[in-house]
């Protein structure tokens, strides 16, 4: 069964931009060694992390369907940092996973404790046998 | 002398794989390794085959070739130890005999199979290894088939190489006792694999590789091998009777067809009689289990003409036996939806109040999907239209979510 893990950061103050040299290098070393661990064991089908929210854009279909964009992304508490998309066995895995990860370290080792969202993409087969 | 390539070549290719990789992994001792030549050599024939004609003795050619690539491994082995160490004066470089074909075990395929459906594997795994090893498949065709990357693919049939190697299972045939042990986790891989197929055989996933077909062929093959076995000729008899409804189960949009409402004209008649004959035969050995009984049911329903034909006395008194047989919420479940065709609506959604309080029903879509329907039956719409839309938001498939959807829009538009 296939879960998409979202991972939702607080928007201001805390981004990872403002963290010290050290604590940006385990953190971005612990997410590496999850990826890793994750492709090998034939569970990733991908991950992907996005872009800050400065360069996101609101786009809305204008007059003739053409591209009407809003220059400035709305003020909100959490946006999503990124995901991964994984093929596990059982939803009990999926949760091991985003636990895994939500345990990223921050500034000085800290685990985050980050909220992941864990939600199945709508890949089930309609069960139409036992 | 060759022959020139045609719709059987592939089959027989297939055919061959479990043969010629029972061949090479036991002459060189290494099942994970020999794996990975067997698979070589089958791209080589896959590549070469079609336009160059099929050798007289295939066997033979995809021995050759999987042996030499082998080889290439043993050398390169020990050129790596002999870089690394020096030591490596005792290791001798394996050619393959001359007689390496005669090496072969009519069992091997049989061997693979419960090899590949290891009880140290998760059931992604297992699935993977056993269309590759024993149905000859690629990386490329399994990726395909189960929508996921080839790299994901590869890397998870890896892994379950390496479980098998670290279990230590060897590669012999497993004892009488023990195949009896272990048969019901390969017949479930088998039936994995099929209902794979069978459920993605819609829409956008047509292109995808037939597993439906696929499971049907192992299990085949399965049967040939243990001809003795009730059980294996139930599952091919359940599998056959299924697959012969795939025309009727989704309309010319795609959408899903419930089996009360399918044009049964579409049915397969040829696979029905072949079904009904496998079950006959199995039900005749006398040792009944979940798997005849299931084919069972839906040789009841392949039988009826039209939907109000319906023996539902009969698959009640199915679903009373797989109760004793294999108890389950699933099984329970269905049981309800019987009874209620034979004894009215509210005799269903009687028995529905017992799955209430089973955990490993609990919040599944199945549950609000049937509760929706017999609510319907005694014309007691706004909660079915409740439960349709309850069972729309829980189920992770989208051809039976917009089915769900549907139904509830039906009603409420009355």
């Amino acid at each position: 069964m296939k879960y998409i893990l979202m991972m939702n950061t607080m928007r201001a103050g805390q981004g990872v931009p403002q963290w010290a040299r050290k604590d940006l290098q385990a953190h971005i070393a612990f997410m590496m060694g999850l990826n890793k661990e994750l492709r090998q064991s034939g569970e990733l089908l991908s991950a992907e992390g996005l872009s800050f929210p400065d360069q996101a854009k609101l786009v809305q279909a204008g007059k003739d369907g053409a591209p009407f964009m809003d220059g400035v992304f709305p003020e909100s508490k959490e946006f999503l940092a990124g995901y991964w998309i994984v093929d596990v066995d059982s939803p009990e895995r999926a949760y091991a996973i985003a636990a895994k990860a939500s345990a990223a370290p921050g500034p000085g080792g800290a685990p985050l404790n980050m909220p992941i969202e864990v939600r199945p993409i709508m890949s089930g087969p309609p069960p139409e046998m036992l | 002398m060759t022959k020139p390539w045609d719709e059987t070549s592939e089959h027989l290719l297939r055919e061959l794989a479990p043969q010629v990789l029972g061949a090479v992994a036991r002459r060189f001792r290494d099942f994970s390794s020999a794996e990975d030549a067997v698979q070589e050599a089958m791209m080589a024939a896959f590549t070469q085959w079609p336009q160059e004609g099929v050798p007289e003795n295939p066997r033979g050619w995809l021995i050759q070739v999987a042996s030499r690539r082998m080889t290439d491994l043993v050398r390169s082995e020990i050129a790596r130890r002999q870089r690394e160490t020096t030591v490596a004066r005792d290791v001798e470089i394996m050619e393959p005999p001359a007689d390496i074909e005669s090496d072969m075990d009519p069992d091997d395929t049989l061997i693979l199979l419960f090899m590949c459906c290891h009880p140290a594997l998760t059931s992604s795994s297992a699935i993977a290894m056993t269309l590759r090893a024993v149905g000859g498949l690629t990386t490329t065709e399994i990726a395909n088939a189960f929508l996921v990357p080839e790299a994901t693919m590869a890397q998870r049939i890896s892994r379950a190489k390496q479980s098998i190697k670290t279990s230590g299972v060897p590669f012999r045939l497993p004892s009488a006792h023990e195949r009896a042990e272990r048969l019901p986790a390969v017949l479930h891989v088998l039936y994995l694999i099929f209902n794979e197929g069978y459920a993605s055989s819609i829409g956008a996933h047509l292109q995808r590789l037939d597993l439906a077909r696929e499971a049907i062929r192992l299990t085949r093959c399965a049967k040939a091998l243990l001809p003795g076995d009730a059980e294996v000729a139930g599952l091919l008899a359940l599998m056959l009777l299924t697959d012969a409804r795939r025309a009727a189960r989704t309309g010319p949009d795609e959408e899903l067809i419930p089996l009360n409402k399918q044009d049964r004209t579409l049915w397969d008649r040829a696979e029905i009689s072949e079904g009904i004959e496998q079950l006959t035969t199995a039900l005749s050995k006398g040792s009944v289990g979940l798997y005849q009984l299931q084919a069972a049911v839906a040789a009841v329903h392949d039988e009826a003409a039209r939907t109000e034909d319906t023996d539902w006395p009969q698959i009640l008194a199915l679903y009373d036996l797989l109760k004793r047989v294999s108890p389950g919420p699933m099984v329970t479940l269905n049981h309800a939806i019987a009874a209620a065709m034979v004894h009215g609506p509210s005799k269903g959604l009687e028995l529905l109040k017992t799955l209430d309080a089973d955990d490993r029903l609990a919040g599944h879509y199945r549950l609000d999907a049937v509760r929706a329907h017999l609510l319907e039956m005694v014309g007691d719409c706004e909660s079915a239209i409740k439960h349709y839309r309850i069972a729309a938001s829980r189920t992770t498939s989208i051809p039976e979510q917009n089915y769900l959807m549907t139904q509830a829009a039906r009603l409420t538009e009355g």
